[in-house]
Protein backbone atom coordinates (compact mmCIF):
# COMPACT_ATOMS: atom_id res chain seq x y z
CA UNK A 1 0.00 0.00 0.00
CA UNK A 2 2.94 2.43 0.60
CA UNK A 3 4.59 2.12 -2.43
CA UNK A 4 1.58 3.38 -4.12
CA UNK A 5 1.65 6.20 -2.06
CA UNK A 6 5.21 6.72 -2.64
CA UNK A 7 4.93 6.49 -6.42
CA UNK A 8 2.01 9.00 -6.23
CA UNK A 9 4.16 11.37 -4.07
CA UNK A 10 6.94 10.84 -6.81
CA UNK A 11 4.53 11.28 -9.43
CA UNK A 12 2.75 14.82 -7.68
CA UNK A 13 6.20 15.62 -7.37
CA UNK A 14 7.67 15.27 -11.05
CA UNK A 15 4.40 16.68 -12.26
CA UNK A 16 4.63 19.72 -10.35
CA UNK A 17 8.16 20.10 -11.60
CA UNK A 18 6.61 20.17 -15.08
CA UNK A 19 4.27 22.14 -14.52
CA UNK A 20 6.12 25.30 -12.81
CA UNK A 21 8.67 24.95 -15.68
CA UNK A 22 6.58 26.30 -17.92
CA UNK A 23 5.40 29.37 -15.63
CA UNK A 24 6.88 32.62 -16.34
CA UNK A 25 8.32 33.21 -12.80
CA UNK A 26 10.19 29.90 -12.59
CA UNK A 27 11.22 29.36 -15.91
CA UNK A 28 14.25 31.02 -15.79
CA UNK A 29 15.80 29.10 -12.96
CA UNK A 30 15.24 25.88 -14.19
CA UNK A 31 18.07 25.05 -16.41
CA UNK A 32 20.12 26.03 -14.03
CA UNK A 33 19.09 23.82 -11.07
CA UNK A 34 18.97 21.02 -13.18
CA UNK A 35 22.44 21.74 -14.02
CA UNK A 36 23.52 21.60 -10.26
CA UNK A 37 20.95 18.61 -9.68
CA UNK A 38 22.97 16.73 -12.04
CA UNK A 39 26.38 17.07 -10.38
CA UNK A 40 24.28 16.39 -7.26
CA UNK A 41 23.25 12.77 -8.53
CA UNK A 42 26.53 11.98 -9.89
CA UNK A 43 27.88 13.02 -6.49
CA UNK A 44 25.47 10.93 -4.72
CA UNK A 45 26.22 7.72 -7.09
CA UNK A 46 29.88 7.82 -7.15
CA UNK A 47 29.58 8.88 -3.33
CA UNK A 48 27.29 5.42 -3.21
CA UNK A 49 29.65 3.29 -4.81
CA UNK A 50 32.34 4.65 -2.05
CA UNK A 51 30.58 3.95 0.54
CA UNK A 52 29.42 0.66 -0.15
CA UNK A 53 32.99 -0.90 -0.96
CA UNK A 54 34.17 0.96 1.88
CA UNK A 55 31.78 -0.61 4.21
CA UNK A 56 32.28 -4.21 2.99
CA UNK A 57 36.24 -3.66 3.85
CA UNK A 58 35.95 -2.22 7.19
CA UNK A 59 33.00 -4.64 8.58
CA UNK A 60 34.80 -7.48 7.17
CA UNK A 61 37.61 -6.35 8.40
CA UNK A 62 36.40 -5.31 11.87
CA UNK A 63 34.82 -9.14 12.05
CA UNK A 64 37.87 -11.51 10.61
CA UNK A 65 40.48 -8.99 9.88
CA UNK A 66 44.22 -9.32 11.72
CA UNK A 67 44.46 -7.25 15.23
CA UNK A 68 46.23 -4.08 13.83
CA UNK A 69 43.66 -4.20 10.47
CA UNK A 70 40.79 -4.37 12.77
CA UNK A 71 41.96 -1.49 14.72
CA UNK A 72 41.85 0.32 11.65
CA UNK A 73 38.85 -0.61 10.88
CA UNK A 74 37.27 -0.02 14.54
CA UNK A 75 39.32 3.77 14.06
CA UNK A 76 37.76 4.84 10.92
CA UNK A 77 34.14 3.78 12.04
CA UNK A 78 34.40 5.43 15.38
CA UNK A 79 35.93 8.71 13.76
CA UNK A 80 33.73 8.98 10.21
CA UNK A 81 31.09 7.75 12.72
CA UNK A 82 31.59 10.47 15.37
CA UNK A 83 32.12 13.48 13.74
CA UNK A 84 30.24 15.79 11.19
CA UNK A 85 30.41 15.13 7.55
CA UNK A 86 30.46 18.91 7.12
CA UNK A 87 33.59 19.24 9.60
CA UNK A 88 35.27 16.10 7.43
CA UNK A 89 34.19 17.77 4.57
CA UNK A 90 36.04 21.24 5.89
CA UNK A 91 38.91 18.85 7.12
CA UNK A 92 39.54 16.95 3.78
CA UNK A 93 39.47 20.57 1.86
CA UNK A 94 41.02 23.02 4.24
CA UNK A 95 43.81 21.29 6.42
CA UNK A 96 44.47 18.26 3.78
CA UNK A 97 46.55 20.85 1.45
CA UNK A 98 48.49 22.27 4.86
CA UNK A 99 50.03 19.03 4.72
CA UNK A 100 51.06 19.00 0.83
CA UNK A 101 47.95 16.94 -0.30
CA UNK A 102 45.84 19.18 -2.45
CA UNK A 103 42.90 17.52 -4.14
CA UNK A 104 39.91 19.29 -6.27
CA UNK A 105 36.19 20.17 -4.69
CA UNK A 106 34.71 17.38 -6.56
CA UNK A 107 37.20 14.72 -6.00
CA UNK A 108 37.28 15.70 -2.34
CA UNK A 109 33.03 15.84 -1.96
CA UNK A 110 32.93 11.97 -3.13
CA UNK A 111 35.40 11.23 -0.63
CA UNK A 112 34.40 12.99 2.51
CA UNK A 113 31.03 11.85 1.07
CA UNK A 114 31.86 8.26 0.61
CA UNK A 115 33.48 7.73 3.94
CA UNK A 116 30.96 8.95 5.82
CA UNK A 117 28.75 6.68 4.93
CA UNK A 118 30.64 4.00 4.36
CA UNK A 119 31.35 4.25 8.19
CA UNK A 120 27.52 4.17 9.13
CA UNK A 121 26.93 1.38 6.19
CA UNK A 122 30.04 -0.87 7.57
CA UNK A 123 27.77 -1.27 11.44
CA UNK A 124 24.80 -1.85 8.88
CA UNK A 125 26.85 -4.52 7.16
CA UNK A 126 28.29 -5.53 10.67
CA UNK A 127 24.93 -6.11 12.07
CA UNK A 128 23.86 -7.90 8.95
CA UNK A 129 26.58 -10.72 9.05
CA UNK A 130 26.08 -11.07 12.60
CA UNK A 131 22.21 -11.65 12.41
CA UNK A 132 22.81 -15.06 9.77
CA UNK A 133 21.58 -17.68 12.25
CA UNK A 134 24.87 -19.86 13.32
CA UNK A 135 23.80 -23.19 12.16
CA UNK A 136 24.73 -21.59 8.87
CA UNK A 137 28.26 -21.14 9.21
CA UNK A 138 28.04 -24.77 11.10
CA UNK A 139 26.35 -26.26 8.15
CA UNK A 140 29.71 -24.29 5.95
CA UNK A 141 32.01 -25.87 8.49
CA UNK A 142 30.44 -28.97 7.95
CA UNK A 143 30.99 -28.83 4.26
CA UNK A 144 34.45 -27.99 4.67
CA UNK A 145 34.21 -24.61 2.71
CA UNK A 146 36.86 -22.38 3.66
CA UNK A 147 36.26 -18.53 5.88
CA UNK A 148 36.18 -17.40 1.90
CA UNK A 149 33.70 -19.59 0.29
CA UNK A 150 31.67 -19.38 3.51
CA UNK A 151 30.85 -15.91 3.09
CA UNK A 152 30.69 -15.39 -0.36
CA UNK A 153 28.62 -18.32 -1.00
CA UNK A 154 26.50 -18.77 2.01
CA UNK A 155 26.89 -15.73 4.53
CA UNK A 156 27.06 -12.71 3.11
CA UNK A 157 24.03 -13.21 0.13
CA UNK A 158 21.43 -13.72 3.25
CA UNK A 159 23.24 -10.54 5.07
CA UNK A 160 22.54 -8.57 1.52
CA UNK A 161 18.47 -9.30 2.17
CA UNK A 162 18.65 -7.84 5.87
CA UNK A 163 21.28 -4.98 4.76
CA UNK A 164 18.65 -3.38 1.92
CA UNK A 165 16.37 -1.17 3.63
CA UNK A 166 18.83 0.42 6.25
CA UNK A 167 21.02 0.88 3.21
CA UNK A 168 17.96 2.67 1.61
CA UNK A 169 18.06 5.21 4.63
CA UNK A 170 21.86 5.76 4.20
CA UNK A 171 21.42 6.61 0.67
CA UNK A 172 19.05 8.86 1.38
CA UNK A 173 21.06 10.82 3.88
CA UNK A 174 23.68 10.53 1.40
CA UNK A 175 21.73 12.29 -0.96
CA UNK A 176 21.00 14.84 1.23
CA UNK A 177 24.09 15.21 2.91
CA UNK A 178 25.14 16.08 -1.04
CA UNK A 179 23.96 19.96 0.00
CA UNK A 180 26.89 20.27 1.99
CA UNK A 181 29.52 20.08 -0.97
CA UNK A 182 27.85 23.57 -1.61
CA UNK A 183 29.82 24.95 1.11
CA UNK A 184 33.32 23.76 -0.19
CA UNK A 185 32.33 25.62 -3.77
CA UNK A 186 30.98 23.06 -5.76
CA UNK A 187 27.93 24.02 -7.97
CA UNK A 188 25.70 21.63 -6.84
CA UNK A 189 21.61 22.07 -6.47
CA UNK A 190 21.80 24.20 -3.15
CA UNK A 191 24.90 26.32 -4.99
CA UNK A 192 23.19 27.24 -7.63
CA UNK A 193 20.11 27.66 -5.50
CA UNK A 194 22.22 29.83 -3.50
CA UNK A 195 23.82 31.91 -6.15
CA UNK A 196 20.06 32.44 -8.21
CA UNK A 197 19.45 33.73 -4.49
CA UNK A 198 22.06 36.08 -4.29
CA UNK A 199 21.81 37.15 -7.77
CA UNK A 200 17.66 37.63 -8.31
CA UNK A 201 16.67 37.49 -4.77
CA UNK A 202 13.55 35.53 -6.11
CA UNK A 203 13.81 32.77 -2.89
CA UNK A 204 10.07 31.04 -2.71
CA UNK A 205 10.39 30.00 -6.84
CA UNK A 206 14.07 28.69 -6.50
CA UNK A 207 13.84 27.24 -3.03
CA UNK A 208 10.07 25.31 -3.74
CA UNK A 209 11.79 24.56 -7.70
CA UNK A 210 15.19 22.98 -5.18
CA UNK A 211 12.93 21.54 -2.59
CA UNK A 212 10.53 19.75 -5.35
CA UNK A 213 14.01 18.35 -7.21
CA UNK A 214 15.43 16.81 -3.98
CA UNK A 215 12.20 15.18 -3.24
CA UNK A 216 12.62 13.69 -6.57
CA UNK A 217 15.49 12.40 -6.51
CA UNK A 218 15.45 10.78 -2.91
CA UNK A 219 11.75 9.20 -3.74
CA UNK A 220 13.39 7.89 -6.88
CA UNK A 221 15.64 6.29 -4.66
CA UNK A 222 12.97 5.47 -1.99
CA UNK A 223 10.97 3.83 -4.59
CA UNK A 224 13.54 1.56 -6.08
CA UNK A 225 15.42 0.50 -2.72
CA UNK A 226 11.46 -1.08 -2.02
CA UNK A 227 11.55 -2.79 -5.13
CA UNK A 228 15.31 -4.36 -4.61
CA UNK A 229 13.67 -5.86 -1.36
CA UNK A 230 11.24 -7.15 -2.45
CA UNK A 231 13.47 -9.09 -5.51
CA UNK A 232 16.03 -10.02 -2.58
CA UNK A 233 13.83 -11.50 -0.50
CA UNK A 234 12.10 -13.32 -3.24
CA UNK A 235 12.97 -17.31 -2.23
CA UNK A 236 14.66 -16.39 1.36
CA UNK A 237 12.42 -17.94 4.72
CA UNK A 238 13.92 -15.27 6.91
CA UNK A 239 13.52 -11.98 7.18
CA UNK A 240 11.06 -10.02 6.56
CA UNK A 241 9.61 -10.67 3.02
CA UNK A 242 7.00 -8.05 1.84
CA UNK B 1 52.98 22.99 11.03
CA UNK B 2 50.56 22.51 14.21
CA UNK B 3 51.22 25.70 16.34
CA UNK B 4 50.48 24.86 19.96
CA UNK B 5 50.36 28.55 21.00
CA UNK B 6 47.84 29.40 18.34
CA UNK B 7 45.68 26.40 19.78
CA UNK B 8 45.86 27.97 23.55
CA UNK B 9 45.24 31.37 21.55
CA UNK B 10 41.75 30.48 20.08
CA UNK B 11 40.48 27.59 22.75
CA UNK B 12 38.54 29.98 24.81
CA UNK B 13 37.16 31.69 21.72
CA UNK B 14 35.91 28.04 20.51
CA UNK B 15 34.35 26.98 23.57
CA UNK B 16 32.33 30.15 24.10
CA UNK B 17 30.93 29.14 20.45
CA UNK B 18 30.58 25.75 21.85
CA UNK B 19 27.99 26.62 24.50
CA UNK B 20 25.91 28.18 21.35
CA UNK B 21 26.07 24.83 19.63
CA UNK B 22 24.97 23.35 22.88
CA UNK B 23 21.91 25.69 23.26
CA UNK B 24 21.20 24.72 19.71
CA UNK B 25 21.50 21.08 20.51
CA UNK B 26 19.26 21.23 23.65
CA UNK B 27 16.21 23.32 22.15
CA UNK B 28 16.50 21.81 18.64
CA UNK B 29 16.25 18.50 20.33
CA UNK B 30 13.70 19.53 22.85
CA UNK B 31 11.06 20.18 19.61
CA UNK B 32 11.64 17.45 18.30
CA UNK B 33 10.98 14.81 20.66
CA UNK B 34 7.61 16.76 21.76
CA UNK B 35 6.35 17.24 18.49
CA UNK B 36 7.58 13.93 17.21
CA UNK B 37 5.35 12.47 19.75
CA UNK B 38 2.64 14.53 18.56
CA UNK B 39 3.07 13.24 15.58
CA UNK B 40 3.19 9.59 16.42
CA UNK B 41 0.01 10.25 18.55
CA UNK B 42 -1.83 11.68 15.91
CA UNK B 43 -0.60 8.50 13.95
CA UNK B 44 -2.14 6.24 16.56
CA UNK B 45 -5.30 7.61 16.86
CA UNK B 46 -6.50 8.50 13.19
CA UNK B 47 -5.58 6.50 9.95
CA UNK B 48 -6.91 9.60 8.04
CA UNK B 49 -4.90 11.91 9.92
CA UNK B 50 -1.78 9.44 10.24
CA UNK B 51 -1.82 8.79 6.29
CA UNK B 52 -1.04 12.85 6.12
CA UNK B 53 1.40 13.00 8.81
CA UNK B 54 3.29 9.65 7.47
CA UNK B 55 3.57 12.01 3.97
CA UNK B 56 4.66 14.88 5.85
CA UNK B 57 7.14 13.00 7.37
CA UNK B 58 8.51 11.46 4.33
CA UNK B 59 8.60 14.54 2.69
CA UNK B 60 10.36 16.22 5.41
CA UNK B 61 13.30 12.86 5.12
CA UNK B 62 13.49 13.63 1.86
CA UNK B 63 14.88 16.52 1.34
CA UNK B 64 17.98 18.10 3.01
CA UNK B 65 18.18 20.17 6.65
CA UNK B 66 20.19 22.58 5.09
CA UNK B 67 17.39 23.27 2.51
CA UNK B 68 14.89 23.51 5.24
CA UNK B 69 17.28 25.82 7.38
CA UNK B 70 17.48 28.02 4.08
CA UNK B 71 13.92 28.06 3.23
CA UNK B 72 12.58 29.13 6.95
CA UNK B 73 15.56 31.55 7.36
CA UNK B 74 14.87 33.13 3.47
CA UNK B 75 11.05 32.06 2.62
CA UNK B 76 9.64 32.89 5.92
CA UNK B 77 10.49 36.47 6.03
CA UNK B 78 8.18 36.52 2.76
CA UNK B 79 5.33 35.41 4.60
CA UNK B 80 5.80 38.31 6.95
CA UNK B 81 7.55 35.88 9.40
CA UNK B 82 11.07 37.13 10.33
CA UNK B 83 13.09 34.79 12.72
CA UNK B 84 16.47 35.49 13.56
CA UNK B 85 18.72 32.87 12.24
CA UNK B 86 19.19 31.09 15.48
CA UNK B 87 15.63 30.81 16.16
CA UNK B 88 15.00 29.51 12.54
CA UNK B 89 17.95 27.08 12.23
CA UNK B 90 16.95 25.37 15.51
CA UNK B 91 13.49 25.63 14.37
CA UNK B 92 14.09 23.81 11.22
CA UNK B 93 16.95 21.17 13.10
CA UNK B 94 13.90 20.57 15.36
CA UNK B 95 11.18 20.16 13.01
CA UNK B 96 13.71 17.97 10.74
CA UNK B 97 14.29 15.57 13.79
CA UNK B 98 10.45 15.62 14.99
CA UNK B 99 10.09 13.64 11.35
CA UNK B 100 12.53 11.12 12.52
CA UNK B 101 11.56 11.14 16.51
CA UNK B 102 7.74 10.50 15.22
CA UNK B 103 8.44 7.28 13.76
CA UNK B 104 11.01 6.11 16.89
CA UNK B 105 7.58 6.78 19.17
CA UNK B 106 5.58 4.53 16.75
CA UNK B 107 7.70 1.77 16.78
CA UNK B 108 7.32 2.29 20.47
CA UNK B 109 3.34 2.74 20.24
CA UNK B 110 3.40 -0.59 17.88
CA UNK B 111 5.83 -2.81 20.66
CA UNK B 112 2.86 -2.51 23.50
CA UNK B 113 1.07 -5.39 23.22
CA UNK B 114 -2.75 -5.35 21.79
CA UNK B 115 -3.74 -6.70 24.87
CA UNK B 116 -2.76 -3.81 27.01
CA UNK B 117 -5.38 -1.63 24.66
CA UNK B 118 -8.29 -4.83 24.65
CA UNK B 119 -7.70 -4.40 28.95
CA UNK B 120 -8.32 -0.61 29.26
CA UNK B 121 -11.00 -0.89 26.78
CA UNK B 122 -12.80 -3.62 29.15
CA UNK B 123 -12.02 -1.30 32.32
CA UNK B 124 -13.68 1.30 30.73
CA UNK B 125 -10.77 3.89 30.68
CA UNK B 126 -11.35 6.78 28.61
CA UNK B 127 -8.91 6.93 25.77
CA UNK B 128 -7.11 9.35 26.85
CA UNK B 129 -5.90 7.36 30.52
CA UNK B 130 -5.41 5.01 28.20
CA UNK B 131 -2.79 6.64 26.23
CA UNK B 132 -1.76 8.17 29.56
CA UNK B 133 -1.78 5.92 32.14
CA UNK B 134 -0.68 2.68 30.38
CA UNK B 135 0.15 2.81 26.80
CA UNK B 136 3.12 5.54 27.00
CA UNK B 137 4.84 4.29 30.03
CA UNK B 138 5.41 0.94 28.08
CA UNK B 139 5.94 2.65 24.72
CA UNK B 140 8.99 4.95 26.17
CA UNK B 141 11.43 3.55 27.82
CA UNK B 142 12.79 0.96 25.47
CA UNK B 143 12.80 3.64 22.48
CA UNK B 144 14.75 6.14 25.15
CA UNK B 145 18.19 4.58 23.78
CA UNK B 146 17.01 5.19 20.02
CA UNK B 147 16.07 9.19 20.65
CA UNK B 148 19.56 9.04 22.40
CA UNK B 149 20.81 8.43 19.03
CA UNK B 150 18.89 10.68 17.16
CA UNK B 151 20.16 13.64 20.04
CA UNK B 152 23.49 12.76 18.97
CA UNK B 153 23.03 12.77 15.25
CA UNK B 154 21.21 16.09 15.82
CA UNK B 155 24.40 17.14 17.80
CA UNK B 156 26.67 16.73 14.73
CA UNK B 157 23.94 18.24 12.99
CA UNK B 158 24.42 21.84 14.23
CA UNK B 159 27.23 22.89 12.15
CA UNK B 160 24.71 23.04 9.51
CA UNK B 161 23.61 26.60 11.39
CA UNK B 162 26.96 27.73 10.14
CA UNK B 163 25.85 28.56 6.98
CA UNK B 164 22.88 31.00 7.54
CA UNK B 165 25.38 32.73 9.75
CA UNK B 166 24.58 31.35 13.10
CA UNK B 167 28.09 31.74 15.25
CA UNK B 168 28.08 28.14 16.84
CA UNK B 169 31.20 26.14 16.56
CA UNK B 170 31.74 25.79 12.98
CA UNK B 171 31.13 29.30 12.39
CA UNK B 172 33.87 30.09 15.48
CA UNK B 173 36.49 28.07 13.19
CA UNK B 174 35.54 29.21 9.86
CA UNK B 175 35.86 33.18 11.29
CA UNK B 176 39.09 32.17 12.96
CA UNK B 177 40.23 30.65 9.92
CA UNK B 178 39.61 33.53 7.58
CA UNK B 179 40.94 35.95 9.94
CA UNK B 180 44.47 34.06 10.25
CA UNK B 181 44.42 31.84 7.57
CA UNK B 182 45.07 29.12 9.95
CA UNK B 183 42.47 26.48 9.11
CA UNK B 184 44.22 23.26 10.55
CA UNK B 185 43.88 24.31 14.24
CA UNK B 186 40.31 25.36 14.37
CA UNK B 187 39.10 23.02 12.21
CA UNK B 188 40.47 20.09 13.67
CA UNK B 189 39.45 20.92 16.83
CA UNK B 190 36.16 21.57 16.08
CA UNK B 191 36.69 17.91 14.48
CA UNK B 192 37.97 16.52 18.00
CA UNK B 193 35.06 18.67 20.12
CA UNK B 194 32.47 16.74 18.14
CA UNK B 195 33.95 13.52 18.05
CA UNK B 196 34.88 13.53 21.89
CA UNK B 197 31.18 14.74 22.99
CA UNK B 198 30.09 12.11 20.14
CA UNK B 199 31.62 9.10 22.09
CA UNK B 200 30.77 10.04 25.44
CA UNK B 201 27.52 10.55 24.65
CA UNK B 202 26.94 7.23 22.61
CA UNK B 203 28.85 5.43 26.10
CA UNK B 204 25.89 7.22 27.98
CA UNK B 205 23.53 5.51 25.59
CA UNK B 206 24.91 2.47 25.86
CA UNK B 207 24.56 2.24 29.81
CA UNK B 208 21.41 4.15 29.73
CA UNK B 209 20.16 0.91 27.14
CA UNK B 210 22.17 -1.65 29.79
CA UNK B 211 20.24 0.18 32.81
CA UNK B 212 16.47 0.11 30.87
CA UNK B 213 16.44 -3.16 29.56
CA UNK B 214 17.38 -4.66 33.18
CA UNK B 215 14.80 -1.96 34.81
CA UNK B 216 11.77 -2.62 31.93
CA UNK B 217 13.34 -5.79 30.26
Amino acid sequence: MWIRVLAAMLAATLTAIVILSFQDGFKVFVPGLLQGAWLTVQIAVLGALLAVVMALTAALAKLYGPLPLRWLAVAYIEIFRGTSALVQLFWLYFVLPQFGIFMDAFPVAVLALGLNIGAYGAEVVRGAIRAVPKGQWEASTALNMTRAQMLRRIILPQAFVAMIPPWGNLFIELVKSTSLVSLITLADLTFKAQQMNQATLQTVPIFTLVLLLYLAISLTITICMRFTEGWAAKGVLHGKAS
Amino acid sequence: MWDWAFTIDILPVLARAAVITVQATAIGFVIAALLGLVLASIRLSSPAAGLVVAILVELVRSTPLLIQIFFLFFVLPKVGIVLDAFTAGVLAIGLHYAAYCSEVYRAGFENVPRGQWEASIALNLSPWTTFKDIILPQALPPVVPALGNYLIALFKETPLLSAIAVVELMQRAKIIGSETFRYTEPVTLVGLFFLVMSLLSAGLVRVLDGWLSRRYG
